[in-house]
């Protein structure tokens, strides 16, 4: 769009163009603070919209841009796809999208570098450290793409949630990341030989299925951070190619933002990254292996019982799994929280940092349910309140409160932060049957004194108890 | 300083950024974080609208369309779902 321009403006040209990138990333960096609050929030995430409008309007004036049949034709089609999925997604798919949207992310970035190559008649030109970022773009870039799609399949069950793996795949996973690394070397060394260029994307490709492919759908959440961080990391070094600095600065913001969540799903799995990543730890709670010794007993409950007991209560935690969410069942529990505090019953909600499938996702699936934001309480905020509790309600969460963390050592799941429920007067498990959770662990909580089960589909179960509460 | 040795200087500074920027989310806010962090991750469009529009040889132009395709959907997509979700927050905070 240059052309249009006087001659004036063309000279300061370049300068106004960067000159407005870095307006676009204070606007990014503007935005990100704002995502800190949720009073601000919506406005952080329109300021980060705005940057990015600004980044995309300056570059249409770059000089090099001389044609814009294919930038129309692509931001059109773009433009359909995304609004769509944006506008159509359930709230409980979220993790799903987020793993799309990634591996679009990280394939464009992937793209632009082979691009930038490919566009290049004499790829002598290039310097040594130019053709290393192309070959480390491409390389991250690809294996976000595919990687993205895998734990997108996983996350939909069109692939096993199930850890597939086979006794050494972690060492050829690494060997291959090495050889990627010290092909992009030779790659720097001869640009001019295709071969190494086609195996390292070939390479990053399949890296991409074969590292994600051995972890178990608990752990999903960890991939999908991490997979963010990586499609950030790899726009960064599109920005390397390109010397352009707002790639370079947006990339690693968003790669810093991915790495900091990770660690947060990490800490509060008490497993270190090493140990996700290379771990094959849980399945997807298809296999049912529940141990119904003679011993362990358990007390059942119903609607009615469980009414009474609510409505006479002085305080009500709820521990909202996603089993609630796969029931679709927010709205209900919603309605049986606003019947409590009409009778003056104290209700609060307790999440665990892992509830869900990706980090926070409770907490939007609960606001979908139009549950304020400030009676969801974090794990450190809820645990000191459950010795002042009278009734726990957990509805499709499992592993979060098993107390095997805390007493077995041996368990895979030994010293993961959880839920302290068993410290209230009474805990009520809503569950279809006693089957394993997601990490595929019994659960001793289910067989304590102190504990009720109510079996049954968490819909059905907490519609019957809302009404039983209407005669109570 | 070589542009690399300059580029790498603003890459780790921004890094800090992002980890003061970030460390402090509350848990209730780390979905539409992680989503909205994922949309800037589309800036990556700025480059590929240079590979697309510049004169080039064909590969690199459908290169660079399928590109613009890719970080569209991350950008509009990531964006429009991102502030889906906030407007559900929002909506009780306007109803104290």
């Amino acid at each position: 769009m240059s052309q249009f321009l006087p001659d004036v403006v063309l000279t300061w040209l370049p300068d106004s163009i960067q000159l407005l990138y870095l307006v676009a990333t204070a606007f990014f960096i503007r935005g990100l603070k704002l995502l800190n609050s949720p009073q601000t929030a919506r406005r952080g995430n329109q300021l980060a919209a705005i940057g990015m409008l600004i980044g995309v309007i300056v570059t249409l004036f770059d000089l090099e841009i001389v044609s814009f049949t294919f930038i129309i034709i692509g931001v059109i089609v773009g433009t359909l796809i995304g609004g769509v999925l944006a506008k159509k997604v359930a709230m409980t798919a979220m993790p799903e999208l987020v793993a799309v949207f990634n591996g679009f992310g990280g394939g464009a970035s992937a793209l632009v570098a082979w691009g930038e190559f490919a566009r290049t008649t004499d790829v002598t030109t290039f310097d040594g450290s130019s053709l290393v970022t192309i070959g480390l773009s491409i390389f991250i870039g690809a294996l976000t793409f595919t990687g993205s799609f895998i734990a997108f399949g996983k996350l939909k069950g069109f692939i096993s949630g199930n850890a597939i793996t086979f006794p050494g795949l972690n060492i050829i996973n690494i060997g291959s990341m090495l050889a990627v690394l010290v092909l992009i070397g030779f790659f720097a060394f001869d640009p001019t030989n295709m071969t190494y260029f086609w195996i390292i994307l070939g390479v990053a490709l399949l890296i991409g299925v074969t590292s994600v492919i051995p972890i178990g759908g608990a752990d999903m959440p960890v991939v999908i951070s991490l997979l963010n961080s990586y499609s950030g990391i790899a726009a960064s070094m599109a920005g390397f190619v390109l010397g352009n600095n707002l790639l370079i600065v947006s990339g690693a913001l968003v790669g810093a933002a991915g790495l900091i969540l990770t660690n947060i799903m990490c800490v509060a799995m008490n497993r270190s990254l090493a140990n996700v990543i290379f771990g094959s730890f849980g399945g997807d709670g298809a296999s049912s292996g529940a141990l119904t010794d003679g011993d362990k007993t358990v007390r059942e409950t119903s609607a009615d019982d469980l009414a009474i007991q609510i409505a006479y209560a002085s305080k009500v935690v709820i521990v909202p799994g996603y089993g609630l969410a796969v029931a679709q069942a927010q709205h209900i529990v919603k309605e049986v929280a606003s019947k409590l505090e009409a009778r003056g019953v104290q209700v609060k909600y307790g999440v665990h940092p892992v509830a869900g499938r990706m980090p926070g996702h409770m907490n939007v699936l609960l606001a979908e349910a139009d549950v304020p934001y400030d009676l969801l309480k974090d794990m450190d905020e809820i645990n000191p309140e459950f010795n002042s509790t009278d009734v726990v309600l957990i509805i499709g969460a499992n592993d979060v409160v098993n107390p095997l963390s805390k007493t077995d050592p041996g368990s895979p799941i030994y010293g993961m932060p959880i839920l302290d429920v068993e410290f209230a007067k009474r805990t009520v498990v809503f569950k279809r049957s006693l089957n394993v959770g997601y990490a595929g662990i019994d659960n001793p909580l289910f067989y304590a004194e102190k504990n009720q089960m109510f079996f049954g589909d968490a819909k059905k179960s907490l519609q019957a108890l809302n009404e039983a509460l209407n005669n109570v | 300083m070589s542009v690399l040795i300059f580029s790498l200087f603003i890459f780790v500074l921004a890094c800090f950024i992002g980890f003061e920027l970030i460390s402090k989310v509350p848990p209730t806010l780390h979905t539409p974080l992680m989503s909205g962090a994922n949309a800037i991750s589309g800036i990556t469009i700025v480059g590929a609208l240079i590979v697309a529009g510049s004169t080039g040889g064909e590969l690199s132009k459908y290169l660079g369309l399928a590109a613009i395709i890719f970080a569209t959907i991350n950008v509009v997509g990531g964006f429009l779902v991102t502030d889906r979700m906030l407007e559900m927050f929002k909506k009780k905070e306007d109803d104290k």
